[in-house]
């Protein structure tokens, strides 16, 4: 890991803090100046010094593409790994020095890694940071979104009638046939989700990731025959080229050798049914959708 | 008596004591004629012509499959762990994650010595803290370092004999391949093409550490070439040169590769060639002379540097540099001209669909990089890359990893900023639902043409070897090392190391027992017959 490296040229009281210690000032006097670069190092961080500049946003978006797209998107409208960051309310807090905090330490536990230790590219600088943080400010939306719909009513779909629950889970009640979906909210554009229930086979969610492998594991569909002649439908939780793990319907998890199997079939159709108006209507979808964006939020 | 009995021991302590030392010496010559010591992996790729193939046979096809792990070395180091280790004389020698390196007793895996290199915080490395291994000659092993300079370890202790700055790190260089000795010369090329470096490779005098000769690999003002750069542009052109390169000594030459034009994917201010980027080149080592050069890719965009290991093939009365390309196509090229003689795609390419005269890939005028992003095959990482492929003289097959994921590639115009990532555009993966993939392929370097493969569920970055036994052993992203059958890609063998594969695989022998030897995770593992 890399941290950014210090800008010293905003800083004029360092080499004045060189000089002195070169005269043998006093220690007191030394810790104070250590505490002032301190407080105003830390200072620094707290505002973005570009907020609303264009010209520096443009910058911030050459870094952007360069160091966040890989996950974030083209246009930082969330990618397979990366949220949408054109959302106002960002999980991991929305000030400026939130921001820089996530983009600098990385969030643990989740596939953001710390500026610099991507082993993809290699690390910003603090202004590159604030250049980026100038353009991400520049795409999101104005204002949070108004309220798509009723999130309590959708909340009784999710776990009710829309029948949602069976394979995802919302803060720990539900299956896990599919994706969980307590900060999905949080994380992909509104555009996105609907295409996600709409046409979830266009594009599979990603599952597990290993720490040294590239991509992460899809939700694919798999069908097995084992030898003895039992048959599973299910999706995959992990996968090489000899081993399977699944999950079959009833969420039975098996551990399969391929070579011992008698037919073994994956396909990136969906498990997930294509909810279309008629099985799921625009304003139960919208209340759906505003039940996931309360979740997230929280 | 008890005088003339201490004389006889102490003389027969220094005869066996000189005895030990001249074995441990590995000279010149011994590197020459490696092929009559096929128990020891004296160089990165096995030998000079970069064949990567072991004369062992003890594992074959007939009994692969009972192969165990017999040791695994772990240097506790996070990240890629890229090195091939070389054996010589029961002791192997490797490198780690920052720039560690070692001597193991290659028997059991017990360290007789560790070194680490003290590396300053503000290295510039790319693509991870790594490093693909050593050089060995004399009593001296060579590592290339994060911070851009060429030391020589004591093979006996792992102290520093001697320590020479290439570069200053700060300006973006940087050494992460294994050097490569050729008499009394040690060779290593720079990397830092995302720096906007101008690429070079240098010669060391392997005694004293002087550096003999540095050729830049951007032509300077005067020097053929250097019309191929728009204004300014040759001073931060990149072409690195970070894998390690090969040797004919029937014609004293020596074969490097390079790397992209930088920035990487961004052409707008180098128009033209932009030589020697993505290149073969072919030195006089003695003085750096370049003696012809082939160039893969012309004008790069999209980050495929062609530093894939020049692997040396002769048919009858032909001597040829076959080189399965990151840009996706497979060349072979006449070694005595540079006369390109075949190009053939080994995987998806959607970049160029005609040849020039020569025969060489056109590239299509709508390739480039947009503001909006254009898909292009391969991707930035290429259809392969910097994992070693092998060439069997049995089957006389090229066997390469093949990566099929496409990119994305858009620009992202930047100011050049000395030591400072320099990239002018961006790359992500495609975002529709083609899922990546890869695979072990065989080619046929007479005919270009794919004999067999064997699919990876995604893509790698793990090298193959072939070997005697009629074996080809390569890994996977998913943590397997894998055997296969070198004729017909049929599966023998596999083992889960608990991580991706980001080396290439050797093979050695002591005391008659061969042992195959692979890096993953921070392990370096090693199999054998039980």
């Amino acid at each position: 890991m890399r941290a950014p490296k210090q800008s010293n040229k905003n800083d004029p009281s360092l080499p004045i803090l060189r000089s002195q210690l070169d005269h043998h000032f006093s220690l007191a006097f030394f810790v104070a100046i250590v505490l002032c670069i301190t407080a105003s190092s830390l200072s620094a961080q707290d505002k973005n010094p570009f907020a609303g500049d264009d010209r520096v946003a443009k910058l911030g978006e050459s870094q952007f593409r360069a160091n966040c797209a890989f996950c974030h998107g083209l246009g930082a409208r969330g990618g397979g790994r990366g949220p949408d960051l054109t959302r106002a309310q960002k999980r991991h807090g929305n000030g400026d020095a939130d921001l820089f905090r996530t983009i600098n330490e990385g969030v643990p536990g989740t596939a953001m890694p710390p500026n610099g230790a991507t082993q993809q590219g290699v690390g910003m600088t603090e202004a590159e940071i604030w250049q980026v943080i100038t353009y991400i400010r520049s795409v999101q939306v104005k204002a949070p979104p108004q309220p798509l719909g009723d999130a309590a009513h959708g909340k009784t779909l999710f776990f009710g009638e829309a029948v949602c629950y069976t394979c995802h889970m919302v803060e720990g009640k539900g299956g896990r046939l599919g994706p969980d979906l307590t900060t999905t909210g949080s994380a992909r554009s509104t555009d996105y989700l609907i295409d996600s229930v709409r046409n979830p086979s266009r594009r599979l969610a990603q599952g597990l990731s290993e720490a040294m492998k590239e991509f992460s594991q899809e939700y694919e569909t798999v069908s097995v025959e084992t030898a003895d002649g039992r048959k599973f439908t299910g999706v995959v939780l992990n996968e090489d080229h000899f081993t399977l793990q699944m999950l079959d319907l009833r969420e039975q998890l098996h551990l399969f050798e391929k070579d011992k199997l008698r037919s073994f079939e994956k396909s990136r159709q969906s498990l997930m049914p294509a909810y279309d108006k008629n099985l799921l209507s625009d304003k139960d979808l919208q209340d759906i959708l505003a039940f996931l964006l309360s979740v997230g939020a929280q | 008596m008890k005088k003339s009995l201490y004389a006889a021991l102490f003389l027969f302590a220094v005869t066996s004591l000189a005895a030990s030392t001249a074995r441990a010496q590995v000279t010149p010559q011994r590197l020459l004629d490696s092929a009559k010591e096929p128990q020891n992996w004296l160089m990165y790729s096995g030998d000079y012509s970069g064949h990567r193939f072991s004369a062992l046979d003890q594992i074959n096809t007939s009994n692969a499959a009972a192969m165990v792990p017999k040791w695994a070395y772990q240097t506790m180091a996070g990240g890629k762990f890229e090195t091939t280790p070389l054996v010589v004389d029961g002791i192997l020698y490797g490198t780690g994650q920052d720039d560690r390196a070692y001597a193991l007793d290659a028997h059991t895996g017990r360290p007789i010595w560790q070194y680490q290199r003290a590396l300053p915080a503000d290295i510039r490395p790319c693509c991870g803290r790594v490093n693909r291994g050593l050089a060995l000659l004399g009593d001296k092993v060579f590592l290339g370092t994060l911070d851009s300079h060429v030391v020589a370890l004591d093979s006996k202790t792992g102290n520093v004999i001697w320590d020479a700055t290439a570069f200053d790190y700060r300006k973006g260089y940087s050494i992460t391949l294994a050097p490569l000795a050729i008499k009394n010369l040690v060779i290593v090329g720079v990397s830092g093409g995302e720096y906007g470096i101008r690429g070079f490779i240098d010669a060391y005098d392997a005694s004293t550490g002087e550096r003999k000769w540095r050729f830049y690999t951007v032509p300077g003002p005067g020097e053929p070439g250097h019309e191929t750069w728009e204004g300014e542009s040759w001073k931060i052109g990149g072409a690195p040169a970070w894998i390690t390169g090969s040797y004919d000594p029937a014609t004293n030459t020596t074969f490097w590769t390079t790397g992209n034009p930088s920035p990487s994917n961004r052409g707008i201010g180098r128009a033209g060639d932009n030589l020697y980027s993505d290149s073969l080149l072919a030195l006089d080592p003695d003085s750096g002379k370049l003696k012809w050069y082939f160039q893969f890719t012309r004008h790069d965009e999209h980050d495929w540097d062609a530093t894939q290991v020049p692997v040396m093939i002769d048919q009858g009365d032909k001597h040829l540099i076959a080189q399965a390309n990151r840009n996706g196509f497979f060349y072979v090229i006449d070694r005595s001209t540079g006369k390109l003689l075949l190009s053939n795609p080994y995987a998806k390419v959607t970049w160029s669909n005609s040849k020039d005269a020569e025969g060489r890939p056109i590239s299509l005028k709508d390739a480039s990089p947009t503001s909006d992003g254009n898909r292009i095959c391969p991707g930035a990482a290429g259809a392969t890359n910097w994992m070693s492929p092998t060439y069997d003289p049995q089957t006389k097959l090229f066997y390469v990893t093949a990566r099929e994921q496409c990119d994305i590639f858009s620009t992202a115009p930047q100011p050049y900023e000395e030591g400072h990532a320099y990239y002018g555009s961006a790359y992500f993966p495609n975002d529709d639902t083609e899922p990546f993939w890869g695979a072990l392929r065989a080619i046929d370097p007479e005919t270009g043409k794919i004999k067999w493969e064997w699919k990876h569920p995604s893509p790698t970055w793990s090298g193959a070897l072939s070997t005697a036994g009629g074996l080809v052993f390569t890994g996977d992203a998913e943590g397997n090392f894998i055997a296969l059958d070198a004729k017909s890609g049929k599966v023998l063998w596999h083992f889960q190391c608990g991580a991706s594969v980001y080396s290439s695989p050797m093979s050695f022998a002591i005391d008659g027992k061969q042992y195959v030897a692979v890096a993953a995770g921070s392990t370096l593992f090693t199999f054998a017959l039980p």
